[in-house]
């Protein structure tokens, strides 16, 4: 039962893959590699478990706490590098991109 | 007994977490656009991983085995809503515009019949 969530996972870890080599957008991409980041989880706390060998899941905590740092640092590269502006995303001027509100009440600063 | 009706507990969690990530991973292949595909890839981290992760729990022998395993699914319950939120507001902040139905009042919104 164990090889079958992990043979789930790893078809689960190919469709996410392929989804970050053809996604359109930078952030289809950074989605499909935080997606692949949340399976590798998985993928090691079930293999411990099939092996026999449940030491596994520190691997499988340091994989996730390296994912959301990782994560999280792409994004702020992409964001205030030029790394946005050369992909599929066409800029719009920023009168036209609806923010939500940041905090109560004041927002013009 | 009681053995076997954790294992079975166990297995179908297991087969229901493994369920929704193979669903959770076709809706992100499938779907139309990157604000639509968040929703899927939130399905893989919650559902997928919160069942996958109570099965195991139900087959943890030692205790520090289930203690890590919680561990496990309070992080990831608490890191991917903020992952794939700071994800959209990044898009939305890069001028990303979300996907429309080509006409306002049109039926199937799929790219290619909808299958």
């Amino acid at each position: 039962m164990f090889a079958v969530t992990a043979f789930a996972v790893l078809i689960a870890l190919g469709i996410a893959l392929a989804r970050a080599f053809l996604g359109p957008t930078v952030f289809d991409r950074i989605l499909a590699v935080n997606s692949v980041g949340t399976k590798t989880v998985l993928l090691i706390a079930v293999l411990g478990f099939l092996t026999g060998r449940p030491d596994f899941l520190d691997i499988a905590i340091v994989y996730a706490l390296i994912n959301f740092i990782g994560v999280v640092a792409i994004l702020k590269y992409v964001q205030y590098g030029d790394f946005a502006l050369s992909g599929n995303v066409e800029p719009v001027p920023p009168g036209n991109v609806e923010r939500a509100p940041q905090g109560d009440g004041e927002g013009g600063q | 007994m009681i053995g076997q009706l954790l294992d079975g507990m166990s297995w179908l969690l297991l087969l229901a977490g493994a369920a929704f990530v193979i669903i959770g991973a076709f809706g992100m292949l499938r779907l139309p656009d990157f604000y639509s595909r968040l929703h899927p890839a939130g399905l893989t981290d919650t559902m997928g991983a919160g069942l996958i992760l109570l099965g195991l729990l139900l087959q943890a022998e030692a205790w520090i085995v289930a203690v890590k395993l919680l561990i496990i699914a309070a992080f990831l319950l608490f890191t991917s809503p903020t992952a794939s939120h700071a994800t959209a507001r990044a898009a939305l902040a890069a001028g990303l515009r979300p996907w429309q139905t080509p006409k306002s009042g049109g039926g199937a919104p799929g790219q290619d019949g909808g299958t």
